[in-house]
């Protein structure tokens, strides 16, 4: 793949990162450097502790113990900081269902501080990227879940942030929207943004990718590129790099 | 706290409200239909006053071949129910009493003023010209358009026979004089109330607002942005002063329709709204309340009803029919303040620096902001996961 900023800087730190929920460890002692301009795929199923890192590196959760650095700030202490210049689209499609599409992205705009003069045109931007900007005028609750999927990841982008956090984003949608999707991720990375997602589709992360980390029972189990992944275990994808790991598909759960 | 990021939480607020069919009945269609039910069952519409007017007739001159025409011309158009009156004192004490609505008063010279337009009907020089005088309930906006019209078009068309508005006539129907009734119907007793009692379901909005966007994700996302929790609170006080001013003047205009007339002038309803306005905040916090203890929006609709019904019984008009020992109970809800400040303002005529007003809007103000507090800090402690 090509790449057009240098990747030597660290997006992302993470340091010993522990989550507990009462007896259950969903995040064991993770430690990760997620590098500028790249795209970092976490990999593992249900309930391996995808979703609770993106939470933790977001600041809607706080860690039992570790630490979180995003763009040089600490999550812990200098939140906002680091909510600025983070775009998130979580697991959930979580869009205001009685808004227009254009307007769940003009609102995550305003929450960005973004200028009125700069936001008309960013939505627009943002909106066709995703395939929606015909359609952006019509209530979301009207749309398909393929759609609202796209509408939850321009909104996150919206703010054109350095970093971006997409947890399962092409889930429901068609072949084709995905692909206009994994085009939008790819273009944004040569930008030298950051994307870090999650993601159960591993041709996804073979298309995308430059790292993948593969974690299960909270574990950071494999770190590298995929086709070093991919030699390492001799294996013909990032599948069966996973089975020949855990003995088992990923897609069986945790 | 940014006020851009409040000012576009309230416009989506703004936005659910008017687009939602649950919240736009809670917020907009319920509070009419309460009012045009509470107004059609005890007041004003189909109770004293709209499809039957009670009038007084009193002709200074005696009765007259042209008098008595004039009454029964009146009677038959079949909304009027007319009493005779020999002298205007009386006529006005019932006027005043509210056993009428309007008194007519025909000149002595009633009868010779017909005669004369009839006789000459194209010689102004030789009418005897004459006023024709209507004193009216000023506490039934229907009445005062009603009444002077239907005066005017049956002595027009039926006694003198003209069409309407053709010519120059011998008789001035004069401006209606205004009489404040001494007694009330149900309905302006009840009116006060109907604001809080609309005003309270805010609460069941405000909770299920919040819990839904807790549940969909929504509230989470939200505060992955740089927006504080602050700007989320700050995003629904705006809101929702500006929601509860607009039901406020949504009731208004539907009680005043309703013959509710609010003696005290301008600075009177200004008071009178800005309690009510600030009664929203109240709502607020124990929306906020209710939705960090319901775990989804259904149960949220329930558990309001909790901070609900204890206003609505006992801080609304649905009080005043309640025990002492009920009413007493009522002082210590906020509903209740509101009710007897517009109540002492629009019903009683309090100066808005009168004791009691000042009282009541010192105890709403201060019992809103409190309730908010406790909203916002009972929410932040449980009910954001």
């Amino acid at each position: 793949m090509q790449r057009g900023v240098s990747q030597a800087a660290t997006a992302i730190a993470i340091q010993g990162l522990t989550k507990d929920y009462g007896d259950i460890r969903a995040v064991d002692n993770l430690t990760l450097s997620i590098s500028e301009a790249e795209v970092f795929g976490l990999l593992g199923p249900n309930g391996s502790g995808k979703t609770t890192t993106i939470n933790c590196i977001t600041g809607i959760l706080k860690p039992s113990s570790g630490s979180i650095r995003v763009g040089g700030f600490d999550v812990r202490i200098q939140g906002r900081e680091a909510r600025q210049i983070m775009g998130v689209s979580p697991q959930e499609t979580a869009v205001y269902q009685y808004l227009t599409g254009k307007e769940n992205v003009e609102l995550f705009g305003r929450l960005y501080s973004v200028s009125k003069g700069a936001l008309g045109p960013r939505v627009d931007y943002v909106l066709e990227k995703v395939g929606l900007l015909e359609e952006s005028g019509r209530r979301v609750g009207k749309y398909s879940g393929g759609m609202k999927r796209r509408v939850s990841i321009a909104m996150a982008l919206v703010t054109d942030p350095k970093i971006v956090l997409l947890d399962e984003p092409t889930v429901g949608m068609d072949p084709q929207a995905r692909r206009s999707v994994w085009d939008f991720i790819l273009e944004l990375r040569d930008k030298g943004k950051t994307i870090v997602l999650t993601t159960h589709y591993m041709e996804e992360a073979d298309e995308l990718c430059d790292e993948v980390g593969i974690i299960d029972h909270g574990r950071l189990i494999a770190l590298g590129s995929p086709t070093d992944l991919k030699e390492k275990y001799h294996a013909r994808d990032l599948e069966d790099v996973f089975i020949q790991l855990t003995g088992r598909r990923i897609r069986e759960g945790a | 706290m940014e006020l851009g990021r409040a000012l576009a939480l309230a416009k989506k607020d703004w936005k659910r409200i008017f687009r939602e069919p649950a919240f736009l009945f809670m917020i907009v269609l319920f509070p009419v239909m309460l009012t045009v039910a509470f107004g059609t069952s005890f007041g004003a519409v189909g109770g004293s006053q709209p499809t039957s007017f009670t009038l007084g007739m009193v002709a200074l001159g005696g009765n007259s071949t042209s008098s008595t025409q004039f009454y029964h011309d009146l009677q038959a158009t079949g909304v009027l129910k007319i009493t005779g009156y020999s002298d205007n004192a009386t006529a006005q004490s019932a006027l005043s009493q509210g056993k009428l609505q309007a008194v007519v008063l025909l000149p002595a010279s009633f009868d010779e003023t017909v005669q004369s337009f009839r006789t000459y009907p194209t010689e102004p020089s030789a009418w005897t010209n004459s006023t024709l005088s209507i004193y009216l309930d000023r506490g039934s906006a229907l009445t005062a358009q009603v009444i002077p019209t239907m005066v005017s078009q049956v002595l027009d068309q039926k006694v003198l026979r003209v069409k309407p508005t053709v010519q120059a006539l011998p008789i001035f129907v004069s401006s209606p004089y205004q009489v404040a009734a001494k007694e009330s119907t149900v309905f302006q007793s009840f009116a006060p109330g109907l604001f809080a009692f609309a005003s309270i379901y805010m609460i069941m909005v405000v909770a299920q607002s919040f819990t839904g966007d807790r549940e969909n994700g929504l509230l989470r996302r939200i505060l992955v942005t740089p927006t504080t929790s602050t700007d989320i609170v700050m995003g629904s006080v705006i809101s929702y002063l500006v929601v509860g001013l607009f039901q406020a003047l949504l009731v208004f205009s539907c009680v005043y329709a309703l013959g509710y007339v609010p003696v005290g002038g301008a600075s009177a309803l200004l008071v009178g709204f800005l309690i009510i306005t600030v009664f929203a905040l109240c709502n607020i916090g124990f929306g906020l309340i209710t939705a960090a203890i319901a775990k989804s929006a259904g149960a949220a609709t329930g558990i309001s009803f909790v901070f609900l019904m204890p206003q609505l019984f006992l801080g609304t008009f649905v009080g005043t029919a309640l025990s002492s020992t009920a009413q007493a109970a009522g002082r210590f809800l906020p509903a209740y303040y509101v009710t007897d400040a517009l109540t002492s303002l629009w019903t009683r005529g309090a100066a808005v620096t009168s004791t009691a007003v000042l009282t009541d809007l010192a105890a709403v103000s201060i019992s809103s902001v409190v309730i908010l507090l406790a909203g916002v800090l009972v929410f932040k402690w449980f009910g954001k996961s």
